[in-house]
């Protein structure tokens, strides 16, 4: 169980702050005070029960919903503050990999590819968008699929297009929506390494929810525990889960059948 | 931390017209943002043909039917009125009239409801379900503009085309049935069928569709981006896109005809 890979934060920079963040739908409590920073390169795991709000806790760090009180600022910038043009270069920064991937069905794999490229970069050569496409396919493993209709292909193969479409603009901030759920456990080997490699090849640094702990201690440097709208655990893999809380332990005893 | 103080919502009149006043409040904003963002670069030129092609692919081949079938039906049944009279000479004018003024702008946008404006319901509401339109958000890409502006653009520039293809598919209709049973020449059919058409009518006919051609736009793109409730929100979306649509066009049609037309036509 030391397995968990080292954590050197000290002195870091800071690319995600958020405190006091707090978020509710009419009586639905989601988020009651949140605070917490993700440092340069590093990969945060965020854990949570279905409905504890940690959907909800990244896309407003994307800037997708509102808040009803605290500051996110993402590389320093107030994302809630910014104009829209503002918030345009910022985004062009963060990737997104939604949970059910959100792969444009009417586009083809190559097209959902390029079309961030295209929309973003104005007068962009097609030798570059053409390298650029056959470089994250590449990453992800699946070049094959590139004339494909998103329907076509296992939710495993969207996920990782998912993955290969928010790479293309080569973020610095990923944030990861249970990229392994729904996965057989040998496809979840796979793209935990992908998020791995992801975290290596393009020095990202990354807030990643899940619900699967193999995932979680695979490529997290440090897990945070969503409880009641609040990170009431924090730390390495072991600290986390050194607690008599039955809900802490719960999701350890389910993951590892003990 | 003061999470427990909230009180039920309450509603300043009542849940159904507060909501109703909520949803008039919405669209408006939803069309002043379309004349913001459609005012400014970078324009979607080729995604605006796109969608002019599918609209026209889409409704041709129905408005074509309709239109034929209505000139003849129409013509046939206005005749023995005329008959009674001994004035079927003015079926052509009557038909002219009845068809450029009123038929062809009516059957082809409602026509249009159905084909395009549930589609594009459906489209973008299962698009907003499944969080395309979000991811297209994060990409840095703007989806109002992207999607809602490249569409709307499309069905105000195409209704008023297939309205005059319309027009034109019904006249021969009429003709075909008239030249069948009285002889009429072509040329005496064209003639009389524009006797009464000016250019008054040929714009009030153009005005209302490129109306109509806007409404059919706007509110299919609006129930679509408004869509919530996952799959079954679709159909909905699509649903009431449809009925929308049509009971605006026909306030649209009776206000323009009964209100505006008087002031520049005697
Ligand atoms: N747009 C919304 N409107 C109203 N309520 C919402 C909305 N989005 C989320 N919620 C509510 O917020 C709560 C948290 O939702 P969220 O999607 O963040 O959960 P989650 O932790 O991601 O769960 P899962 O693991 O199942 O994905 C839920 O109770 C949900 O009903
Ligand atoms: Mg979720």
């Amino acid at each position: 169980m030391n397995n968990i890979k080292e954590t050197h934060n000290h002195g870091k920079e800071v690319v995600i702050s958020i405190k006091g963040l707090y978020k509710s739908f009419d009586d639905n409590h989601v988020l009651q005070g949140i605070d917490f920073d993700l440092h340069k390169g590093e990969n945060v795991i965020v854990l949570g029960r279905s409905g504890s709000g940690k959907s909800v806790l990244i896309k407003i760090i994307a800037g997708l919903m509102k808040p009803d009180k605290g500051i996110v600022k993402v590389l320093g910038k107030d994302v809630h503050k910014l104009n829209k043009k503002e918030l345009i270069e910022l985004r062009l920064k963060i990737g997104f990999l939604f949970q059910h991937s959100a792969l444009y069905d009417s586009m083809t794999v190559r097209e959902n590819l390029e079309f961030p490229m295209r929309r973003n970069i104005r007068d962009i050569s097609e030798d570059k968008i053409d390298e650029a496409v056959k470089d994250v396919l590449d990453a992800v493993g699946l070049a094959e699929t590139s004339d494909q209709m998103p329907s076509e292909l296992s939710g495993g193969q969207q996920k990782r297009i998912g993955i290969a479409r928010m790479l293309i603009m080569k973020p610095e901030v990923i944030l990861y929506d249970e990229p392994t759920a729904g996965l057989d456990p040998l496809t979840s080997y796979e793209i935990n390494d992908l998020i791995n490699e992801v975290q290596k090849r393009y020095k990202t640094s990354s807030v990643i929810i899940t619900h699967d702990l193999t995932c979680a201690k695979k490529t997290g440097d440090r897990l945070l525990m969503l409880i009641d709208g609040k990170f009431l655990r924090q730390g390495d893999f072991d600290e986390v889960f050194d607690t008599d809380d039955e809900r802490v332990k719960g999701f350890y005893d389910y993951n590892f059948i003990e | 931390m003061d999470t427990t103080s909230n009180q039920p919502a309450k509603y300043f009149i009542s849940k159904g017209i507060d909501e109703f006043f909520i949803g008039i409040y919405d669209i408006s904003r939803f069309i002043g943002q379309f004349f913001k963002e459609a005012a400014t670069p970078p324009f979607e030129y080729q995604e605006v043909v796109k969608q002019c092609y599918k609209v026209g692919y889409k409704s041709l081949s129905l408005i074509t039917l309709t239109a034929f079938i209505t000139g003849i039906v129409f013509t046939d049944h206005s005749r023995p009125a005329l008959a009674d009279f001994g004035a079927t000479s003015w079926l052509p004018s009557m038909i002219g009239i009845a068809i450029i003024k009123a038929l062809a702008p009516l059957i082809t946008a409602l026509i249009c409801a159905g084909k395009v404006g549930s589609q594009l319901g459906a489209e973008l509401g299962s698009m907003k379900v499944t969080e395309q339109i979000d991811a297209m958000e994060v990409s840095a890409i703007d989806p109002y503009k992207y999607l809602v502006v490249t569409r709307v653009l499309a069905t105000t520039f195409m209704v008023p085309i297939l309205t005059l293809y319309s027009a034109f598919i019904g006249l021969l209709g009429s003709f075909l049935d008239v030249h069948g049973k009285d002889q009429t020449s072509l040329t005496v059919f064209i003639h009389d069928a524009f006797f009464k058409i000016g250019y008054a009518e040929i714009t009030s006919t153009l005005v209302r569709s490129i109306l109509f051609g806007f409404t059919i736009g706007i509110i299919g793109c609006y129930k679509g981006f408004t869509t919530t409730e996952g799959t079954e929100g679709v159909g909905k979306a699509a649903n009431s896109s449809v009925v929308i649509i049509m009971f605006l066009v026909f306030i649209e049609e009776m206000v323009i005809v009964k209100f505006f037309n008087p002031l520049y036509m005697q």
